[in-house]
């Protein structure tokens, strides 16, 4: 065997052997700098400045700032409507009994996803209504029904300031936007001449479904790091 | 008229008649559900303006185009067609920033070419992740968010990188 061949079959076993460390520490060094939501604040702060600066994008730098304030007084107050609207009917879904069958038919999978929490009611019962909003393409009811299940586990959370796990799994589902029917895009797409604007559904289905699988895969493998 | 579009008002009307088939005063129950919505949403204005100034600030100083070229190599090597990278980089971060872009694309390559269907599917299947986050974690105060955000990325990343390769098998 030649010099160079010994050479690259000691790098691979170098690596090799500590692969799985290696992934660990790099996902823990991850996890403590987006640990703090601060870090993340300052960091994308800090970073617009110094890009600004490179590019010279001062002036639209500052407008930014109270665009941004604006923008967010204006997604409060869109989000105070649909946040009344749900939250009301979903108070009329709860008394009704009609969470409680929704839950009933989710629960095979959810007891599953949020071993944590899965024997508390009202918990497993608002998770359900958003899983279920979720699955429907309803982004507006998605979110308070979403609110109302954080605040539900976060009930049972004992330490008030740290996220538990369920939590955990339940906020990577909802980035994640598992849905059965991509209704915005499909309409964009309609407006924009497509033949068929829904002949990308299998498509949609395929890729969120396998961004919910990893990243709940994610959430479990490095909830059992940190907790070490 | 589509299905699609008829998906919400299906609900709620079911929602509401449902429970007036239990013999529930609806009108009263919906008015003290909705009461509760206020308050919630009241504490989130404080966790929303924090994190929609600095995403602004963000896509305002250009900094979504220095993050596009440096991983733009990177994007390539799964397969990810160049036109869609920036659409990659704002969707995270950005709802209505990401669905211009998204726009954009599919009217200047047309929604039926594979640049277009990529960013359709990578548009209908990430949500805003670093929004959904603030919204939920802010609503219950809380400050660590341990391996929400890594984890989330992951998510959306895969979803990037299984969008790309289920419309070349599919269309191509």
């Amino acid at each position: 065997m030649s010099i160079e061949k010994w050479k690259i079959l000691i790098i691979v076993i170098l690596f090799g052997s500590n692969w799985g460390n290696f992934v660990g520490y790099i996902f823990c060094f991850c996890s403590y700098i987006f640990n703090m939501l601060n870090y993340i604040w300052l960091f994308l702060i800090s970073i617009s400045f110094v890009c600004s600066v490179f590019n010279g994008t001062a002036a639209e730098l500052s407008s930014s700032v109270f665009e941004g304030c604006a923008d967010a007084v204006s997604l409060c107050l869109k989000l105070l409507g649909v946040m009344c609207f749900w939250s009301g009917l979903m108070n009329i879904a709860e008394k009704s009994g009609l969470c409680n069958v929704v839950a009933k038919i989710l629960r095979p999978v959810l007891k599953r996803l949020f071993p944590g929490v899965c024997n508390d009611k009202e918990v497993m019962n608002a998770i359900s209504m958003n899983v279920t909003a979720n699955l429907f393409g309803l982004g507006n009811a998605a979110t308070p029904l979403g609110i109302k299940a954080v605040k539900n586990i976060q009930r049972l959370n004992p330490d008030k300031t740290s996220v538990s796990p369920d939590m955990m799994t339940f906020v990577v589902i909802n980035t994640a936007a598992l849905k059965i029917i991509p209704s915005t895009v499909a309409a964009l797409r309609e407006a924009a001449g497509a033949q068929n604007p829904m002949d990308i559904i299998f498509c949609v289905w395929i890729s969120s479904a396998f961004a919910v699988i990893s990243a709940v895969v994610a959430v479990k493998i490095i909830g059992r790091f940190m907790k070490k | 008229m589509n299905f699609a579009s008829l998906i919400l008002p299906l609900t709620v009307v079911f929602i509401v008649v449902f429970g007036f088939v239990k013999k529930i005063d609806v009108f009263d129950c919906f008015i003290n559900g909705a009461k509760q919505g206020i308050e919630t949403v009241v504490s989130l204005l404080p966790v929303l303006t924090g994190l929609v100034v600095a995403i602004s600030m963000f896509t305002a100083s250009g900094a979504v185009n220095l993050c596009t070229k440096l991983l733009s190599p990177l994007f390539s090597l799964v397969g990810i067609p160049e036109e869609v990278i920036p659409l990659c980089i704002l969707s995270p971060v950005s709802g209505s920033g990401s669905l211009t872009v998204f726009e954009s694309i599919i009217n200047t390559f047309g929604p039926d070419s594979v640049e277009g269907r990529i960013a359709s599917v990578i548009a209908g299947s990430t949500e805003t992740t670093f929004y959904a986050v603030a919204v939920y974690l802010g609503s219950v105060g809380i400050k660590k968010s341990g391996a929400v955000i890594p984890c989330a990325l992951i998510g959306d990343i895969v979803s990037f990188v299984s969008a790309s390769l289920a419309v070349k098998y599919f269309f191509t």
